[in-house]
């Protein structure tokens, strides 16, 4: 455990001196959404109905965006190398690394989202579902990304690859994180699409540090 | 029995065949340098006993046991030195160390850490930022990043890359050193007068192509 908390000690460190990242990462999703009403005009009725759509799509854009440095800055120095030849498996590794991808990436735009939900007029009813599940969500994205981010290792031009490989496994959570807005705000019960994110997570959980450490074995031969 | 050993190696890499039927043997104390011409397989036998990659044939072991059987157990034992330095360029030399350190002994003790920095002549670095060191500093703080914790088995490889006579005479005794104390040390290296007492594999001989 010891050295689960080293890892993502240091890598906070290096998040906090060298890194632009987190705020880019909000940057990004406070644009990507402000961009919607200059699009579709700033009638409020749309907006609502768009918002949580825009929201959680904005969401997996930003935190897509900074997955791709997740192993690549250790790889190009040698440091996943050794971190490979450490006395901690692999799997817990990765956990650490996807656990500090989430703090700088995720956790914010879990404190961005409610001033962008005022933004785009999202309805009362809707804010405690979207919050509960962009916190559900979110981990959900880190984790999945990780496996993503680890196969690209080596390859050039990874991030438009990156971006083909975990696109398409974000779509449950988009579905389940917009549902339970749109239930909220149509007066039923978010609690199903809650637990389906739930369940997501806690699938992710028991899979993807396993994957990805595989998937990093794989680009270190 | 010695204690760590590989049997019938065949290395496989980027659709040929490095090199076949390789075996070797060390005991406590024992050093081996590995020669042969470029892309004979040096690096690629060393990531072999590393466990970064696995042998298309034959086995490593650590007293009898395959080392691929228990990845963790193996990865305490050792200390691998590769071609990048992992040197944080925004750490400084002292964080970079009590990192890698912190991974093996739980909290890092100060004092293994200064006497790692001072064996290497780096322990005026200690505050400066990676980013500023040369690439001679940047292999000393790797290598005091192994003298930092123990581990019975070191593997370098091309140690002395970039390192100037100074660096390199305290490589030599921080070798000498681990050796006294029991320590096992594989190392490629083109130079010739590495150790006088160490085995030697000429990995030449066993090119699957060779003339």
């Amino acid at each position: 455990m010891s050295g689960f908390a080293s890892i993502v000690r240091r890598d906070l460190h290096l998040a906090l001196r060298q890194g632009m990242d987190s705020l880019m990462v909000v940057a990004f999703f406070v644009i990507a959404v402000v961009l919607f009403p200059f699009g579709v005009g700033p009638e409020p009725n749309t907006l609502a109905r768009i918002a949580p759509g825009v929201i959680w799509v904005a969401a997996l854009l930003s935190s897509l965006l900074s997955l791709e440095r997740l192993f690549q800055a250790d790889y190009e120095d040698g440091s996943l190398e050794l971190l490979a030849l450490q006395p901690i498996a692999l799997e817990i590794t990765v956990m650490a690394k996807v656990s500090v991808h989430w703090l700088t990436s995720g956790l914010p735009l879990l404190v961005t989202a409610p001033l962008l939900a005022v933004l785009m007029n999202l309805p009362e009813e809707g804010f405690r579902p979207l919050m509960i599940a962009l916190l559900l969500g979110t981990p959900s994205l880190s984790l999945i990304g990780a496996i993503g981010a680890a196969l690209i290792l080596g390859s050039r031009r990874g991030g438009i690859l990156l971006s083909l490989l975990v696109l398409p496994l974000y779509i449950p959570v988009l579905i389940f994180g917009v549902s339970a807005v749109d239930a909220a705000i149509g007066g039923f019960s978010d609690k199903p699409q809650l637990l389906i994110l739930s369940g997501l997570l806690v699938a992710a959980l028991a899979l993807c540090p396993w994957a990805g450490a595989t998937a990093v074995r794989q680009g270190l031969e | 029995m010695p204690l760590f050993t590989g049997t019938d190696l065949v290395c496989f890499r980027g659709g040929r065949i490095v090199f076949a039927g390789l075996g070797f043997a060390l005991d406590p104390g024992e050093a081996m340098v590995l020669r042969g011409a470029n892309g004979s397989g040096k690096s690629s036998l060393l990531r072999l006993m590393a466990g970064l990659s696995q042998p298309l044939e034959g086995t490593i072991a650590w007293e009898s046991e395959p080392a691929s059987d228990d990845p963790e157990a193996h990865n305490a034992r050792l200390h691998y030195i590769g071609h990048a330095d992992a040197v944080k360029p925004v750490l400084t030399v002292a964080e970079n160390v009590r990192f890698w350190t912190s991974l093996r002994l739980g909290s890092g003790d100060g004092d293994t850490l200064a006497s790692a920095l001072a064996k290497l002549g780096i322990s005026h670095l200690a505050d400066v930022p990676g980013r500023f060191l040369s690439a001679g500093q940047k292999r000393r703080v790797n290598l005091a990043r192994i003298l930092a914790a123990h581990a019975p088995l070191w593997l370098l490889d091309e140690p002395a890359t970039a390192l100037d006579r100074a660096a390199e005479q305290n490589l030599n005794d921080a070798i000498t050193e681990h050796r006294a104390g029991g320590g096992m040390v594989v190392i490629s290296s083109h130079a010739a007068d590495t150790m006088a007492d160490a085995r030697e594999i000429d990995l030449g001989k066993f090119q699957a192509d060779a003339p």
